[in-house]
Formats: C-alpha cells, sequence, structure tokens
C-alpha cells in the first residue's frame, strides 16, 4: 500500500509547496523594484550560507551544531526521498544514504527539542514549539518507510493499520517540512532565507572581510517618488524578502540596547510587522516577547496601509522607530544577515520628510543644521574659538596638507574641546604635517540622515565634499566615528572618497613608526568601551587597544565588548528623540563598566564620551584616547635609546649551555 | 464693517507670511512668529487656510516661503511686489477682494524694515480691529472671536472681536510645527499681479546695521534661590513713573519728551 501512497503524498507536498511558493513570491513583489543580479546571487548563495552566515550561527557552538544537523540532514532526506521514494530509485546505495540522513536530522531534531525544553524568552514560541516535533516526525516517519526499501524489513512488514499511522506522521512532517515551508510555517526561513541570501540588498557586505554599512541615499531629484517608507510595499522587494526569512531567533532583542532599557523596542518584533504587513493582518499571532511597554494585538496593517499612523494606530508607533540607536547590535547579530537598521531609517525619512513629525528635540536640531550647519545652532564663525591659542594651520591658507583633522561639532561641546585639545597636542608631538578646515567645516550629516531628513544630509555632505575638493591631502583624520563613518563610508556615493582615519588608527599607527614616545601607566584598572560607529559599522577593533597597550595598559574587558559592544546610547540621534524607557542606556552601560572593577573607561567618541560622563554616581571616569595619549606624551628617549643600541650592536659573550 | 461672508459655516483665514532672517547666520527662513501664526491657523477646526506672501520670488525666498508650505499646504499666494515697494496696497486691495473673516500676521517681519506697522496700516485701511500679541483663538462663533492675549510675565487677557478682524501674534503662541520637505517641495507657489506702489519715504532712507544697545544690568541682591525666583517672576516695579490722566496732547507730548531727555535716548 505505502509503495503506492508514497509516491502521491509526496508529489502532493511538493506540488503544494510550488503553489505556496509562487503565493510568497507575489507578497514579496509588492515591494518596490531593485536591481539584483538574479544569476549570479543565486551561483553566490551556497558560499552566503556556508560561510558568511554560518560564521554568524556558530558565536553559539550547540545550536550551530544543531543546525547542521538538522538543516544537512533534512536535505540530504529530502532529495533522497524523492528518489528513493517518489521515483522508486531504492537499489543501491540511496536508500542507505536516505537512512543516514534522516538518522541524522533525527539527532539534530532532538537537540532542537533540548532547546525548547526550557527556551530563553528571546526566543518566540507559538508555532516554533512544534516545530522540533515536526522534525522528529518527519525524519523518523522517513526513516522508517525507507527500511522496508533497503531489505532491513521484510516488504510486508506490519499491519495496514501500522502503515496507516505511519503515513499519518508522514503527512505531518511532509505538511510542515515542504507545505509550510512556502505557507507560512516555521520553515518559512529556509526558503525565504535563501533567496534572501542569493538577493540581498547589499551584496558587498558578503565575503571575508567585508561590510557595507553605509545608508543607501534617497534619490531627491526625481520628484515622484516616496521619500522613505510609508507603507509595507515601499520597500523594495528583497527587503520584503528578508523580513519573510526572520527565524524569530531573538538574538537581535538579546543585543538590542533599547529593547534592554525598556524602550518600546524590540527589532524581532519589527521585522515580525513587517511580515504581518506584508501579508496583512494583526500582530496578535506574534508569539515572541513585545514592544516593552505595549501589548500584542492592538496594531495591523496592509500592504498598501500606511505602517505609521498619524493619529491612532497602524501597524507600529512612531516611537518605536524613534527608539533606535542605529548601534547595528542587531544586523551583527542576525543570523539571516537581515537589515534591520535600513529599514528603521527608511520608515523615519517618510515621518520626517513628509510627515514633518521628528519628535522631542528633532525639529529644532534638523532647522539648525539647514540655518547654522551645525545642530546645536551655534555661528557658525564660532566654530574655532576653542582654539583661539592654538594657531592651528588653516587649509584656506595652506592649500594642502599631509592630515586633514576633521574636527566634528564637538568643537562647540566644551567637553570635546577637551579631547580636540589632547589630539592636536599629540598631533603636534608626533610632528604631523596637519591643517584644519576651521570656519569652513560643517555637520558631517550623520545626525541629519539617521533622524531621517535625507534632504539636509545631502545638502549638508555636498557642502562638505564641494569644500574638501579645494584642497589636497592624502587622509582624513577625525576623533569623531560619526563623521568618520560618514566621510568614508556615506560620501562616496555622493561623489568624495576620502581615506579616513579614526584618531586611534592614526595614533596607533604614529606609534608603530617610532613617531610618539609615552611615560609608563601609573593610574588604576582601565577598560575600553567600542564605540558603534568605530567597531561594528568599521570594524576598528583592535587599534584603540594597541594604543592602550602601547600606553601600558591592561584593559580589563567588559563582558560585551568588540562587536558585541553594548551601546551608549548616543547614536541615531536617539538623545535627540529621547524616547523614554524605564532605565537609561548609558547606566546600563556604565554598570557593564562597573562590573570590571575598572577605575576609568577608555573611549573615542564625542558621543559616548558625553553619554558615559552624563551617568550620575558612576565609578569610573571616563577618558578620550587622545586625552589617555597627551598625557602620557614624553620626549623621545634619545640618549638612551642610541646607547641601548650601541651595546646591543656589539659583540657580546654568550654562555654555552 | 463687511457683512459676515460665512463659506458654508467654515471660517476663512488668511495668514500673512514674509520672508525670515535667521539671525547667526541671515540665511532665509520662514519667519518664527509668521511660522506661529500659521500655526495658530492650523490649530482652528473648520478653517480654511490661506497663506499670503507680498513680495518677490527668487532663489532667496522660495526656500523659505516653501519652508510654510512644508507645514501641510498645497499653495501659496504670491502678490508680487518689486524690491522696494510698499505692501500695503497690494495687500489691501487683496484682502477687500478676498474677504477673509481672520487675517493672522506676525507681530514684525524679519528683515528689511521691520517696523511692525504694517498690521496697524492695513487695519486702518481696511477699517478692521486689531488685536496685537495673540497667544491662542480659543472659539470663533457667529461672527465673534474669542481670543488670548499674551500680556508680560505668562499673564493672559481674553478680548472678544467681532470678525472679520486682524490679529497678530506673540512669541508665547504654540511653537510651530516642523515643516516637512516632501510637501514643502511638492507644493505651489501661485504667483499673482498685484498693485504696486514704490515706497518713496524709504527710497529716500539710509540704511545701515543696527549698533547693540546698552541694556540696563539687572542687579538682583538676592541671597538665596527663593528671593532670585521672587526677582524673575516680580512685576516691574513702578518706580519712577507717573500715571498721566486728563491731560492735553501737548502736556503728554512734554512729559514723554521730557523722560526722553532724562533717559538720554534724546539728546
Amino acid at each position: 500500500m505505502l509503495d503506492t501512497l508514497l509516491p502521491i503524498l509526496i508529489a502532493a507536498a511538493l506540488a503544494l509547496a510550488v503553489i505556496g511558493a509562487g503565493r510568497r513570491v507575489r507578497l514579496w513583489r509588492q515591494g518596490r523594484p531593485a536591481r539584483v543580479p538574479l544569476l549570479k546571487g543565486l551561483a553566490a548563495m551556497p558560499r552566503r550560507y556556508l560561510v558568511d552566515l554560518h560564521h554568524v550561527v556558530a558565536r553559539d557552538k550547540v545550536m550551530s551544531n544543531t543546525h547542521v544537523a538538522t538543516a544537512g540532514g533534512f536535505v540530504a532526506a529530502a532529495a533522497l526521498m524523492i528518489l528513493v521514494h517518489g521515483l522508486g530509485l531504492a537499489e543501491g546505495v540511496l536508500g542507505w544514504l536516505l537512512l543516514a540522513a534522516s538518522a541524522t536530522m533525527f539527532v539534530g531534531s532532538c537537540f532542537v527539542a533540548r532547546r525548547r525544553r526550557n527556551p530563553p524568552s528571546r526566543l518566540s514560541k507559538g508555532p516554533w514549539m512544534r516545530l522540533p516535533k515536526s522534525l522528529m516526525a518527519f525524519s523518523l516517519s522517513v526513516f522508517a518507510i525507507t527500511l522496508p526499501a533497503v531489505g532491513l524489513l521484510p516488504e510486508d512488514f506490519g499491519s495496514w493499520s501500522l502503515a496507516l499511522a505511519l503515513s499519518a506522521v508522514l503527512v505531518w512532517g511532509l505538511g510542515e517540512m515542504f507545505f509550510g515551508m512556502t505557507w507560512g510555517g516555521p520553515m518559512k526561513h529556509a526558503f525565504a532565507g535563501a533567496l534572501h541570501l542569493a538577493f540581498h540588498r547589499r551584496a558587498e557586505r558578503f565575503g571575508e572581510g567585508n561590510r557595507s554599512t553605509g545608508l543607501k541615499a534617497l534619490n531627491l531629484d526625481d520628484e515622484d517618488a516616496t521619500l522613505g517608507v510609508e507603507k509595507p510595499s515601499d520597500f523594495t522587494w528583497n527587503q520584503l524578502l528578508g523580513f519573510d526569512a526572520c527565524v524569530q531567533c531573538g538574538r537581535c532583542e538579546a543585543a538590542c540596547p533599547a529593547f534592554a532599557a525598556g524602550q518600546p523596542l524590540n527589532p524581532k518584533k519589527l521585522i515580525q510587522d513587517m511580515v504581518v504587513g506584508m501579508a496583512g493582518g494583526s500582530d496578535a499571532h506574534y508569539a515572541g516577547s513585545p514592544y516593552p511597554g505595549k501589548s500584542v494585538g492592538e496594531h495591523q496593517g496592509t500592504p498598501q496601509g500606511p505602517i505609521v499612523a498619524r493619529e491612532g494606530k497602524a501597524l507600529v508607533d512612531a516611537e518605536t522607530l524613534w527608539s533606535c540607536t542605529t548601534c547595528r547590535a542587531c544586523v551583527e547579530e542576525c543570523p539571516m544577515m537581515i537589515e534591520h537598521v535600513d529599514a528603521i531609517v527608511d520608515m523615519r525619512r517618510f515621518l520626517t520628510l513628509e510627515h514633518g513629525n521628528t519628535p522631542n528635540k528633532g525639529a529644532e536640531v534638523l532647522d539648525n543644521l539647514i540655518a547654522t550647519d551645525n545642530p546645536g545652532g551655534f555661528a557658525p564663525d564660532a566654530r574655532m574659538h576653542w582654539a583661539a591659542d592654538l594657531e592651528l594651520p588653516l587649509m584656506a591658507d595652506r592649500g594642502s596638507a599631509e592630515v586633514l583633522l576633521w574636527l566634528g561639532d564637538g568643537a562647540y561641546d566644551m567637553r570635546n574641546q577637551r579631547t580636540l585639545r589632547s589630539l592636536v597636542k599629540v598631533l603636534r608631538a608626533a610632528g604631523v604635517d596637519f591643517a584644519v578646515l576651521g570656519n569652513e567645516e560643517r555637520d558631517s550629516g550623520d545626525v541629519a540622515r539617521r533622524l531621517g531628513d535625507e534632504a539636509t544630509f545631502q545638502s549638508l555632505a555636498k557642502r562638505n565634499i564641494a569644500t574638501l575638493s579645494k584642497y589636497r591631502f592624502q587622509r582624513i583624520v577625525t576623533c569623531d566615528p560619526h563623521s568618520f563613518h560618514v566621510l568614508g563610508n556615506e560620501y562616496g556615493e555622493l561623489g568624495g572618497r576620502y581615506e579616513v582615519r579614526h584618531h586611534s588608527t592614526y595614533i596607533a599607527e604614529l606609534h608603530e613608526a617610532g613617531r610618539l614616545h609615552f611615560k609608563p601607566w601609573k593610574g588604576g584598572g582601565v577598560t575600553y568601551h567600542d564605540p558603534c560607529y568605530l567597531g561594528r559599522y568599521n570594524g576598528e577593533y583592535e587599534a584603540p587597544r594597541n594604543v592602550l597597550k602601547a600606553l601600558g595598559i591592561e584593559v580589563a574587558e567588559m563582558e560585551r565588548s568588540g562587536f558585541r559592544s553594548r551601546c551608549c546610547g548616543g547614536g541615531g540621534g536617539a538623545p535627540i528623540t529621547d524616547i523614554p524607557g524605564e532605565r537609561r542606556i548609558p547606566d546600563m552601560r556604565m554598570n557593564d563598566v562597573g562590573e570590571t572593577g575598572a577605575e576609568l573607561v577608555a573611549v573615542g567618541c564625542p558621543q559616548c564620551t558625553a553619554m558615559l560622563e552624563g551617568v550620575v554616581d558612576a565609578t569610573a571616569e571616563v577618558r578620550d584616547i587622545a586625552e589617555l595619549v597627551a598625557n602620557a606624551l614624553t620626549e623621545a628617549p634619545e640618549a638612551s635609546a642610541g646607547a641601548a643600541r650601541q651595546s646591543s650592536d656589539r659583540p657580546q659573550a654568550v654562555e654555552v649551555v | 464693517m463687511r457683512p459676515d461672508t460665512h463659506h458654508n459655516g467654515s471660517l476663512a483665514v488668511t495668514v500673512l507670511v514674509s520672508v525670515g532672517r535667521h539671525p547667526l547666520t541671515g540665511r532665509g527662513r520662514r519667519a518664527d512668529q509668521d511660522a506661529r501664526g500659521v500655526e495658530l491657523a492650523r490649530t482652528l477646526t473648520d478653517a480654511e487656510v490661506e497663506l499670503w506672501h507680498a513680495g518677490r520670488l527668487d532663489e532667496g525666498s522660495e526656500a523659505a516661503l516653501r519652508g510654510y508650505l512644508g507645514m501641510g499646504f498645497d499653495s501659496l499666494s504670491l502678490l508680487e511686489q518689486p524690491a522696494g515697494g510698499d505692501v500695503l496696497p497690494a495687500l489691501a486691495e487683496a484682502l477687500e477682494a478676498a474677504g477673509p473673516q481672520l487675517v493672522i500676521a506676525g507681530e514684525r517681519a524679519e528683515q528689511g524694515e521691520g517696523s511692525g506697522l504694517l498690521p496697524y496700516l492695513l487695519a486702518e485701511r481696511l477699517g478692521w480691529p486689531l488685536v496685537s500679541g495673540l497667544a491662542a483663538v480659543e472659539d470663533v462663533a457667529e461672527g465673534v472671536a474669542t481670543l488670548l492675549q499674551a500680556l508680560p510675565r505668562g499673564q493672559r487677557r481674553r478680548l472678544q472681536v467681532r470678525l472679520p478682524a486682524i490679529v497678530t501674534v506673540d512669541a508665547a503662541a504654540p511653537a510651530p510645527r516642523q515643516s516637512a520637505y516632501g510637501p514643502a517641495r511638492r507644493g505651489c507657489l501661485d504667483v499673482q499681479a498685484a498693485a504696486v506702489m514704490d515706497d518713496a519715504d524709504m527710497a529716500q532712507w539710509q540704511a545701515q546695521p543696527a549698533r547693540k544697545r546698552p541694556k540696563r544690568l539687572k542687579i538682583v541682591k538676592a541671597a538665596s534661590a527663593r528671593d532670585r525666583f521672587k526677582a524673575a517672576a516680580a512685576k516691574a516695579e513702578g518706580g519712577g513713573g507717573q500715571v498721566l490722566t486728563d491731560v492735553t496732547p501737548e502736556e503728554g507730548a512734554e512729559a514723554i519728551f521730557k523722560l526722553l531727555k532724562e533717559e538720554g535716548v534724546l539728546r
């Protein structure tokens, strides 16, 4: 009986899966067009999956092995099952391979089941709780029906009732694995995820050491184009596809500083809301952690309906979007390579450019940027007041220099002025040929862009690019990672390509070249806070640590450091939009610092300095790396260095062992 | 006074807007008080709001005028005026023809003459009442508006005025909403020909940058925070002042002249 039933079942499951796939593709194609190399993407997909995606998954070894066994077993078992049972090619080695594959998958699914016994809060429940059982049903039933095929059991083994029961289990397994894959079950992630990897919006992020973190420019010349994303169908089709790939593992949720602070944002829920909007419906079926302070089931959307309502509720509340600090912790953690920050900024663009609804101080800051080219609304000709006694060389006088020192808007901030003065001292000590733009410098446009005001960003960027094009320099050095990121990664699309260095990188280079000499460190314990825009955005984790090491400081690392560093709360205009939560993000970060027992936290970003120094009753002092370096500067120990060299050059007696 | 000209029960409101100037950079922008006027009009229920500007359309003014459109308007009527023209006749004629119920303006322009006299001259010419320094329009019913006028130190005075009327907006009025780029770019600047009259007086004036005026130092001899707060919140003590009642204009002028000499304003 099974001989006739199996091909029919398998064919039916495949047919339903194909129909479901067609429906799913139609949902994605509601999005805006985007040009992606289709064949090249498909060809690159296996490598992106096996190398880039696995690299992220492998941060959790147990889950990574579990997934290899389960997914690998499933793919092999599914293919072999079609050959063996669907087409009746049971002879020879195929049946035995199928047994091995389904057994592997079963072992994997046991680990999945163990994971689901006491799942951490970040995992979604709901349909995901039945997944291990479905995986077992599929693997066990395939294993069982294959036993007679390879001759381990007689063909007529068992009664017809046993065969019927086995078929029922198989139908469940097939239903979850094939039907569910394209009709919206948990296995959807395999289908959507594979295509998402193939047609990713940032193909350039794949490959060893590659990263792609700059926001994509909005075309402002096309007057008919929607500014930003108003409704789910305003995303590009491959963005929608990316949302659909989410496995709801909640790694983003665990990494999100806004979620931890009790602000109404959960990156996982946001992506699921986009899926709800794409398919149409309410978020009532969502089975993970909600946005803090917002209950599930009150929001709904349609592909053509607004994501954020001007009044009342739609798919997402505006404050959810404005809670994000754009720290990219979610993107860094996402095993499905979903780009949360792009989506959030896309939706913010619409709120700012079309609704004119940037919350709290947002409107004021944007008005200041338009009128005075700096977010504080200070006089542009007061930009260099902090350096009145330093006689900094101006590019306007010099025309060219080896290094263009980009000051950033920290030039107006009394705290950051101390950092800038230290940096100038360090550059002078190393004899660097540098110059500043002075009053010709404008805000880089970072805040405007993260607040969604692409028009002001592009206006500032274009004028800065025009200014920079007047002068000749080899590289730009800045102590502001936000300027660093924008100048280095985002001006390129608008025609300004520069070699940009963060000051920690540049100081490390100067030290390595022997141009800086330090006194030994005499202070207490030190930890280092990685700025998001230096670390995750630009991959610079080593240089600041090398500088600290050169200073003789042994860094006591925080639990969350490097690519897992927790945001200070100062990025993405978050201090400006200031969405209330239960805790403050900088307080949490200062607690991280306190746990290391460090008396001092070294930072490399004006925002981080401001946020961390704003913490009341902090246990550690906050110092920029430039300040630490400037304090440790000493003359080159020339005489002794020369003597040392002499002594090492002179032939010496060597003990013979 | 004109008879009530209610359009289908909705209130016809015209906001006069000018091209502002940022105090630090001198860049064109929507003028702060005018933008507050627009915001005030936006908060009126059941109002049909029109924006009018008398002036020239050029590169400098366009961005500023579009700033008003970005507050959620499809169009702005621009009564074309040459540089140095007197906008009074153009505005008066246009207002007379359009017949709005309520005209809202800022207290004074941020550049140019900036005398703050335009609303008064318009009111005089049209024969309409004028209320200055508004903080809010509370209610409009049966051709009568209930207004809240801002007085110093946060005090408010409730006034009723029969429409049509001209009102000017104080800095105490609600802050203007954000100007959004999309509507600002899409909105239409509807250029209309209008009466032109040269401002003969202004042509003879010499303009020069204003000097900073000396400010009387406010000496607070407060020992505690409470005293400082009281000093900040207290009404100005009318120490040397003098109230003149039932005097002839000549006597009044004489008294003012004397005070100005004492204060060193006139020498």
